[in-house]
């Protein structure tokens, strides 16, 4: 990759953030939501934390992990409009008439979602303090959130774009939206997995990889360096980058032969 | 389809007016030709049927499923056990969102151009808030009777006696009608489904700041005291009642619900007129 394609990466990465920077209705759902589910949840099952085998006396933190999925939902959301927009008024098939290299397209696309996705994991630490939740594993692990909350992003940031470069439509990846919920609501969001008693819940938990997602993220608030829960969150995350890439990479060669 | 439509045209050169101009004949006509268009569409469409049911099966099965170990937290007492206690917060809040989900058809029909059309052609105008208040509790009947059969398939205990059944599905029609009352006044001032977001958030809101999880006695802090002047506190709790047998607040419940209605026709029924200013 040489220093005009950095370039080209640099220059889409930079719109791609300030897009979203930019438009207050898109940037509000980010911490409002998580703020308000978190508020609502670590209130409403705070008697959870009486259950004998429940592994923390605050529920804030552990509850608080949920808030970085949903922060990668929205960067799905976010980044598949985005680019269903640039589909929809050309702008897409302008840049593809350019010399640009297809992999700068979706590559500045998901570098600007990569450092989103580090800014509101900032956000969410930062608000999980004010909710009166404990950082166990202490400032490093904020960094280890920030890498893995930036992973997440950029995973879920780029099933957004395969959405929409399959659909080319803002609606078709909205309504992707409520599919992605059911993944959050069937894993380990509320209750840890050990405290599933029902055994069919128990099951699809222990197959769906957010639970895995979400207990990479607890780990570092809940018991400090807990290396298999650490390297299962990091290997669903880079897996599931890897897949949503694959899933890109497929729908922009259909959509530039369309073009 | 159209034919149908056409059929509310008012024969006489005056047009149709907000309140008072058609007969009540004219009124239940407009609303029977509207409930039967938008239900027709519905159970045609799979993308506005799909989701209405896909919502609460998901919510019950997260909430009576995940949560099931918190049936046996200290001081949780509920004769019918924790299914039971959830299935309710499912039927209420699938009852509001079926009431919701017909605000966004509405909205839908005014962005479409399809309902000011609509506005044109109707005998009397009250008819289409009143036929999508039909549509709102058909589409709920869809979803409670599939929500309730996949809970009583999963084993969920009833307790309550057949009068007491009644009056619980008796409140899920009321909260029906307050769902959709809030959604239409808001369809009507904005014409808009961008107003989407208006219509749930609220809504949603109010739900969950109810004791969804736990009973009233277990929720400590700010939740508790949210909770205890929270309508959805009653409607929740005078549910559980009524599937347990053990009554609970269910007169306040029914009294905030009647009241809610009558509050939200008036805010459809201005919402209404404005709209009718603005066609």
């Amino acid at each position: 990759m040489n220093e005009g394609h950095l370039t080209q990466i640099a220059v889409l990465a930079r719109r791609s953030l300030l897009k979203t920077l930019r438009q207050p209705f898109q940037l509000f759902p980010i911490a409002f939501f998580p703020l308000i589910l978190l508020a609502v949840n670590a209130s409403g099952l705070k008697a959870a934390t009486r259950l004998p085998g429940f592994p923390t006396h605050s529920y804030v933190s552990f509850a608080i992990a949920v808030a970085f999925i949903q922060g990668g939902m929205f960067a799905l959301i976010n980044t598949g409009t985005n680019l269903a927009e640039d589909i929809e008024s050309g702008f897409f098939n302008r840049l593809a008439l350019t010399p640009l290299r297809r992999v700068s397209l979706i590559a500045g696309l998901l570098v600007g979602v990569g450092v989103l996705g580090v800014l509101q994991s900032a956000v969410y630490i930062l608000m999980s303090f004010l909710a009166g939740a404990h950082l166990d594993a202490g400032f490093g692990g904020a960094l280890v959130i920030l890498v893995l909350g930036s992973i997440t992003a950029v995973a879920f940031g780029a099933l957004g774009c395969a959405a929409a470069l399959r659909t080319g439509s803002g609606e078709a990846v909205q309504g992707l939206f409520p599919l992605f919920f059911v993944f959050i609501f069937l894993s380990s969001s509320s209750l840890p997995r050990n405290l599933l008693r029902t055994s069919w819940f128990h099951t699809v938990a222990n197959w769906n990889p957010i639970s895995y997602l979400i207990e990479g993220f607890r780990s570092l608030f809940i018991s400090g360096w807990d290396g298999t829960a650490l390297w299962r969150g990091f290997a669903v995350a880079i897996g599931l980058t890897i897949v949503s890439l694959l899933a890109v990479a497929g729908a922009l060669r259909t959509r530039l032969q369309r073009t | 389809m159209s034919a149908r439509v056409n059929s509310l045209a008012v024969p006489s050169p005056t047009p149709a007016s907000g309140s008072g101009s058609g007969s009540g004949g004219g009124l239940w006509r407009v609303a029977g030709t509207i409930a039967w268009r938008s239900l027709h569409t519905y159970v045609r469409r799979p993308d506005l049927f799909v989701p209405s049911l896909v919502f609460p099966l998901v919510f019950l099965a997260s909430f009576a499923g995940g949560l099931k170990a918190l049936g046996s937290v200290p001081g949780f007492h509920f004769p019918a056990g924790y299914t039971a206690f959830q299935f309710v917060f499912v039927l209420c809040q699938s009852s509001m969102f079926a009431g919701l989900f017909t605000g966004f058809s509405l909205a839908f029909d005014f962005e479409s151009g399809f309902a000011r059309r609509l506005m044109l052609a109707a005998e009397d105008r009250r008819g289409i808030a009143l036929g999508y208040a039909l549509v709102a509790l058909s589409r709920a009947v869809i979803t409670l009777t599939l929500v309730t059969a996949v809970a009583l398939a999963t084993g969920m205990r009833i307790t309550g006696s057949g009068v007491d059944i009644f009056g619980l599905y008796g409140l899920a029609a009321l909260l029906v009608l307050v769902g959709y009352g809030w959604a239409a006044g808001v369809a009507f001032r904005f014409r808009s489904i961008q107003a989407g977001p208006l219509m749930q958030t609220p809504v949603f809101l109010i739900i969950f700041l109810a004791p969804v999880y736990v009973p009233m006695s277990l929720l400590k802090g700010w939740i508790h005291g949210v909770a205890s002047v929270n309508p959805a506190t009653a409607f929740l709790e005078a549910g559980r009642g009524l599937i347990s047998g053990v009554h609970d607040h269910t007169a306040l419940a029914f009294i905030c619900a009647v009241a809610l209605i009558l509050l939200f026709s008036v805010w459809m029924l201005t919402g209404l007129h404005n709209a009718e200013r603005s066609a």
